[in-house]
C-alpha cells in the first residue's frame, strides 16, 4: 500500500504492507530508531510519538490509520527545552523509555507550560520506566522552562 | 610492576580464591569529602545523546544483509519434542534457514520449563520469520510438571544442594531464650523486564565472530562464547555502546547469542536474535520465589542469642542458589545461628542474578522477624538493632561499616511515628517501619583502563567495560578528570569494544565503580605523571614540585602553564597511561550498610495500601557522583515498592503456564506511584579499600525496602503481613488474624 507521511516537518512515500505500525516504520523505514519499542503491544510507553501533537503509542498504531496527521518523534524535538532539562534532573538511567518519556512531556506542557506534580503524575502514567526514573522525570517537567 | 597475588574474589556473595596478575599504582586515597570533581554532582556524560534519541543500542543496529530470527519456544511447563520437522518451515517467503535441538546446545528435545528454547528460524524479515514458526510441525509428550518447592526438596530434586552453615549451638540457646518467635516468610518471583529486550547480532567474518549485545559483561560473553565454540577468545569481538537496562538478567551469552551464532554460521549472514516482551518475561530469568521458615531467640533485655532460618528458593529448572540466607549470617552479632538453603529444581523458568539476588530477599523474612520480635520483646524496633550490632561476623573483620551512624541518621526520620499515627484518620492507618540493609558491593581485579592525553589537552578513558545506565561512564569521567586536574568537558570515555579497550568487569554485584574506578585513577596517574616528566624537563623544575590542576601544570614555587602547552610538544604523539585494580583488603568483608524508613497508609477496610515516603540511608563509601548515586537509590527504591507491592509472576498451579508475560498483567510501578524519597548517603571512604574507597550502590537501596514498607504496616495496623507482593488480600488476611489474635487475648484474659 503506496502512502504518504508527514514525520517532522519531512514528507516521505511509502510502499507498505497492511498490518505495518508506525512504530515499525519509524524505526526500520526511516531510520528514526530515537523511537524505541520495549513492548510492542501498547503497555509501556517507550514507542510514544505526537500524532497531530497528541501523543500515541507508536507500536499499536498502524500506520494506513495516519493520514494527513503530522507525525513528531523525539528526532523533531532534539531541541525542545525538555531535553536538556532531562539531562539536568538525571531523569534518565538506560535510556530506553527515555525518548518517549520527552514526548509525552513535550504535549503536556505545551497544553499546560505549569503542570502540577498531581497533573504530571496524571499525564506521564502512561509512560513505564523500569530503572525508576520518576523522581527526577516529574523534576524535570516541573522545571523544564528554568 | 606486574604482581602475580592470591586474592579473593566475591561476586554477589559467591567467594573464590583467585590467582591473579595485578599492575597497580599505589596512589593514597584522596581526602574525604568532595574533591574539584569527584564528590561533586554531575549530569551524565551520555544523557544528551540518550535524551536525543541518538544513543545506538543494540536493538536500533542494522547491519547489511542482517537476517531476522524467531525463536521457537515451549509452550508447556515440562515437554518432550516427539518429532519435530522444518520442511514446510523451510519452503516459507524470505526463510533462509532453520535449527533444532542438537544444532546448537541452548536447543532442547526435552524442555523443562514454559519458554525454553527447542528451534530458531531466520529469514529476511522478523515477520517472516515469525510467520514461519507457525509452520514448524512439533509433536510434543506433554509431562507432568512439577511447581511446588516445598514437594520438590520433599522428592530431593534440586539443582544444586543444600547449604548449611552453623555457628555455635542454636538447639541450646533456643532452650534457654527469655522469648522465641517463630514466623514464615514467603517472597514471589519477580521479573527483571529491562525496557530493551535480550537480543544479539552475530556475525561471522571468516573465523571470527562479532557479537553485538545487550549485555552487562562484554568480557564475560567473550569467554562463554569462545569457550562454548571452541574458538581463541580473541576471535570472539563483544560490543556493547548503550544497553537498556539489565539488573542481573543479562550477565551471560543466553540461548539468543547462540541461536545467532549458529544461524549467521548456516547463513554466512549478519543474524539478529532479539526477545519479544512475552519471551523476556519467560526465558530471561527472574529473581526466584522463596519460602523462609525463621526462628529468632532473644534474651529480655534484646540481646538476640539464637537465628535459625530453613530457607527454600524455587531456583526454577537450572539456576544457582541465591544467598537468601546471606542477612542471618551476618547482619547482627549472634553467636548461635544455623541456615539450611536447599534450591528446589522446579518446571519453571530459571532465576538469574536480579539486583542483590538472594538479600532482596532474605532481608524481607529476617528485618521482620526483628519487628516481631521487638514486638513481643516490647522494645523499640530501632534499639534493638542498636543492641545487636555485629563487628566483625566469622571472625572476618569489616573493612569498612557505618551502619550505626546510619541508625543515628535514621533517628529523626523514626521519631516522626507519633506524627505519623496521629494522622490516622478513618479506615486509613498510618505508620512507620525500618529495615537495615547488608550486602556485599566491593567489586575486585581484574579491571584494566589506558587513558590517552593528546597534544590538545583533552584526555579520552578507554576500557572496554559497559554502562547500563548506572551511570558508572560519568562516575570513571570524573575520577580521570580529578586525577589529570582537567576540567569534565576535556575527558571523554571509550567504552563498549573488546576489541578496543582492555578488560573491564561485569556490571553486577555492585562492582562498576568499586572495579573500574580504581583502575581509571591509576590509569590517569600514570598519564600525569608523564606529563610531569616532560614538564620537568620543558621548564627546567623538579618534578616533586608540579602537579596537574584546572587544565593547568602549576609548580609550587609559583609559575603555571596550560597543559597544552607541553603536550603541544607531543605534536601527533600520544601520552598513554595505563591502570589496574588492586586486590582486595585480606581476610577482610568488604561490604555495604544502610537502613531505610518507610511510612504508609493502610485502608484496613479495603487493604490499599500507599507508601508515603521512604528515607534511605547508606554507608557505601565514597561517593563519585551525589547525583547519579541520588538516582540509584531512588531507582532501587521504586523496584523494591513494585517487588513488595504490585509485582508477581503467577503461574497456573496446575499446568506451570506463565499468566503475566506482559505488561498489562505484570504490574510495574508508574510514576503515580512514587512517594517522597529521601536519600542520605555517609559518603566516608573506607580506608583499607583501594585508592578510591568507594564500594557499590547499584544494589544497596533495593535490599531493606520491602521489610521497612511490611514493618511500616506492621506498626500502622499490627497486622504482620508475611508475604510478598503484599496485595489487597494478603493484607486483610493478616488484619484478620491480628483481630483473630486480639480476640483471643481478650478471651483469655476473660477467663482469667
Amino acid at each position: 500500500m503506496v502512502l504518504e507521511l508527514k514525520v517532522n516537518g519531512e514528507r516521505y512515500e511509502l510502499d507498505a504492507p497492511v498490518g505495518r505500525t508506525l512504530a515499525e516504520t519509524l524505526r526500520d523505514d526511516l531510520g528514526l530508531t530515537g523511537t524505541k519499542i520495549a513492548c510492542a503491544e501498547g503497555h509501556c510507553g517507550a514507542c510514544t510519538v505526537l500524532l497531530g501533537g497528541v501523543p500515541v503509542y507508536s507500536c499499536i498504531t498502524l500506520l494506513h490509520t495516519v493520514g494527513e496527521r503530522e507525525v513528531t518523534t523525539i528526532e523533531g524535538l532534539r531541541d525542545h527545552p525538555l531535553v536538556d532539562a532531562f539531562v539536568k534532573a538525571d531523569a534518565l538511567q538506560c535510556g530506553f523509555c527515555t525518548p518517549g518519556q520527552i514526548v509525552a512531556a513535550s504535549a503536556l506542557v505545551e497544553d499546560n507550560p505549569h503542570p502540577s506534580s498531581e497533573e504530571i503524575r496524571h499525564a506521564m502514567a502512561g509512560n513505564l520506566c523500569r530503572c525508576g526514573t520518576y523522581p527526577k522525570i516529574e523534576e524535570a517537567i516541573a522545571t523544564w522552562q528554568d | 610492576m606486574a604482581r602475580l597475588i592470591r586474592t579473593e574474589k566475591e561476586v554477589e556473595g559467591r567467594y573464590e580464591d583467585v590467582w591473579l596478575v595485578v599492575d597497580e599504582d599505589a596512589l593514597d586515597q584522596w581526602p574525604p569529602g568532595p574533591q574539584e570533581i569527584v564528590g561533586r554532582p554531575a549530569t551524565r556524560v551520555t544523557g544528551p545523546l540518550r535524551a536525543r534519541g541518538e544513543a545506538r543500542y543494540t536493538a536500533d543496529l542494522r547491519l547489511p544483509g542482517m537476517l531476522h530470527t524467531a525463536v521457537l519456544r515451549c509452550p508447556h511447563a515440562y515437554a518432550r519434542v516427539r518429532k519435530i520437522d522444518f520442511e514446510r518451515a523451510l519452503v516459507a517467503p524470505g526463510v533462509r534457514a532453520a535449527i533444532g535441538p542438537g544444532d546448537a546446545h541452548v536447543l532442547t528435545a526435552e524442555p523443562g520449563f514454559q519458554g525454553e528454547a527447542v528451534a530458531a528460524v531466520a529469514a529476511d524479515t522478523y515477520a517472516q520469520a515469525r510467520a514461519a514458526l507457525e509452520l514448524v510441525d512439533v509433536e510434543w509428550d506433554v509431562r507432568e510438571p512439577l511447581i511446588d518447592p516445598d514437594e520438590a526438596v520433599r522428592r530431593g530434586q534440586l539443582v544444586s544442594e543444600a547449604s548449611r552453615y552453623e555457628r555455635g549451638d542454636v538447639d541450646r540457646a533456643l532452650a534457654e531464650a527469655d522469648v522465641v518467635v517463630e514466623a514464615e516468610y514467603r517472597t514471589q518471583t519477580v521479573l527483571h523486564n529491562s525496557f530493551e529486550t535480550h537480543q544479539s547480532i552475530c556475525e561471522w567474518r571468516g573465523n571470527s565472530l562479532d557479537i553485538y549485545i545487550s549485555t552487562q559483561f562484554i568480557w564475560g560473553v567473550r569467554d562463554e562464547v569462545a569457550s562454548q565454540l571452541g574458538l581463541p577468545p580473541d576471535k570472539v569481538r563483544v560490543v556493547c555502546e548503550f544497553m537498556g537496562g539489565g539488573f542481573g538478567s543479562k550477565n551471560g551469552a543466553d540461548d539468543h547469542t547462540f541461536i545467532a551464532a549458529e544461524l549467521a554460521r548456516r547463513t554466512q549472514r549478519p543474524v539478529r536474535c532479539a526477545l519479544d516482551r512475552r519471551e523476556e518475561n519467560l526465558a530471561t530469568g527472574n529473581r526466584n520465589a522463596t519460602i523462609q521458615r525463621l526462628t529468632a531467640g532473644a534474651r529480655s533485655d534484646g540481646t538476640l542469642v539464637a537465628l535459625a532460618g530453613e530457607y527454600v528458593n524455587a531456583t526454577g529448572w537450572s539456576g544457582w542458589s541465591a544467598p537468601t540466607d546471606g542477612p542471618m549470617k551476618v547482619l547482627y552479632d549472634c553467636e548461635n545461628v544455623r541456615t539450611v538453603l536447599s534450591p528446589a529444581k522446579v518446571n519453571t523458568p530459571p532465576m538469574k542474578a536480579f539486583r542483590a539476588p538472594g538479600f532482596v530477599e532474605g532481608t524481607f523474612g529476617l528485618e521482620c522477624l526483628l519487628d516481631e520480635l521487638a514486638a513481643r520483646l516490647e522494645i523499640d524496633p530501632l534499639e534493638l538493632r542498636r543492641r545487636n550490632y555485629a563487628q566483625s561476623t566469622d571472625d572476618r573483620p569489616f573493612s569498612s561499616k557505618n551502619l550505626m551512624e546510619c541508625y543515628e541518621r535514621a533517628d529523626p526520620h523514626w521519631q516522626r511515628r507519633d506524627e505519623v499515627r496521629a494522622r490516622s484518620e478513618g479506615p486509613w492507618k498510618r505508620g512507620v517501619g525500618l529495615a537495615s540493609q547488608v550486602w556485599y558491593g566491593g567489586g575486585g581485579p581484574p579491571s584494566y583502563a589506558w587513558v590517552r592525553v593528546g597534544s590538545d589537552g583533552r584526555a579520552t578513558v578507554v576500557t572496554a567495560m559497559q554502562d547500563i545506565g548506572t551511570g558508572t561512564a560519568t562516575a570513571m569521567t570524573q575520577i580521570a578528570a580529578e586525577e589529570l586536574g582537567l576540567p569534565l568537558d576535556r575527558v571523554e570515555l571509550v567504552l563498549g569494544d573488546s576489541a578496543r579497550g582492555p578488560y573491564a568487569s561485569v556490571s553486577a554485584g555492585s562492582s562498576t565503580t568499586p572495579s573500574m574506578g580504581p583502575a581509571v585513577r591509576s590509569a590517569a596517574a600514570d598519564a600525569a605523571r608523564q606529563i610531569v616528566e616532560i614538564a620537568a624537563q620543558r621548564y627546567d623544575k623538579e618534578e616533586r614540585i608540579l602537579s596537574l590542576q584546572g587544565g593547568k601544570i602549576v609548580s609550587a614555587d609559583g609559575g603555571s602553564w596550560p597543559i597544552e602547552e607541553v603536550v603541544d610538544l607531543l605534536e601527533d604523539a600520544q601520552i598513554l597511561g595505563k591502570g589496574a585494580r588492586g586486590p582486595n583488603p585480606a581476610g577482610m568483608q568488604v561490604l555495604t550498610f544502610g537502613v531505610q524508613v518507610a511510612e504508609v497508609a493502610v485502608d484496613v477496610e479495603t487493604g490499599e495500601i500507599r507508601v508515603e515516603r521512604v528515607t534511605a540511608i547508606h554507608d557505601v563509601g565514597r561517593v563519585i557522583n551525589p547525583l547519579g548515586a541520588s538516582s540509584q537509590v531512588e531507582g532501587g527504591i521504586i523496584q523494591g515498592i513494585g517487588h513488595t507491592l504490585s509485582e508477581d509472576r503467577l503461574l497456573d498451579p496446575s499446568s506451570g503456564a506463565v499468566l503475566t508475560p506482559t505488561l498489562d498483567a505484570y504490574k510495574l510501578p508508574t510514576i503515580a506511584d512514587v512517594p517522597e524519597i529521601v536519600t542520605e548517603l555517609l559518603d566516608i571512604p573506607d580506608e583499607h579499600l583501594t585508592n578510591l574507597g568507594s564500594k557499590g550502590l547499584g544494589e544497596p537501596p533495593i535490599v531493606p525496602t520491602a521489610a521497612a514498607i511490611a514493618n511500616a504496616i506492621r506498626d500502622a495496623t499490627g497486622a504482620d503481613v508475611r508475604s510478598l507482593p503484599i496485595t489487597r488480600e494478603e493484607m486483610l488476611r493478616a488484619l484478620r488474624e491480628a483481630a483473630e489474635r486480639k480476640q483471643e487475648k481478650r478471651g483469655a484474659a476473660a477467663t482469667v
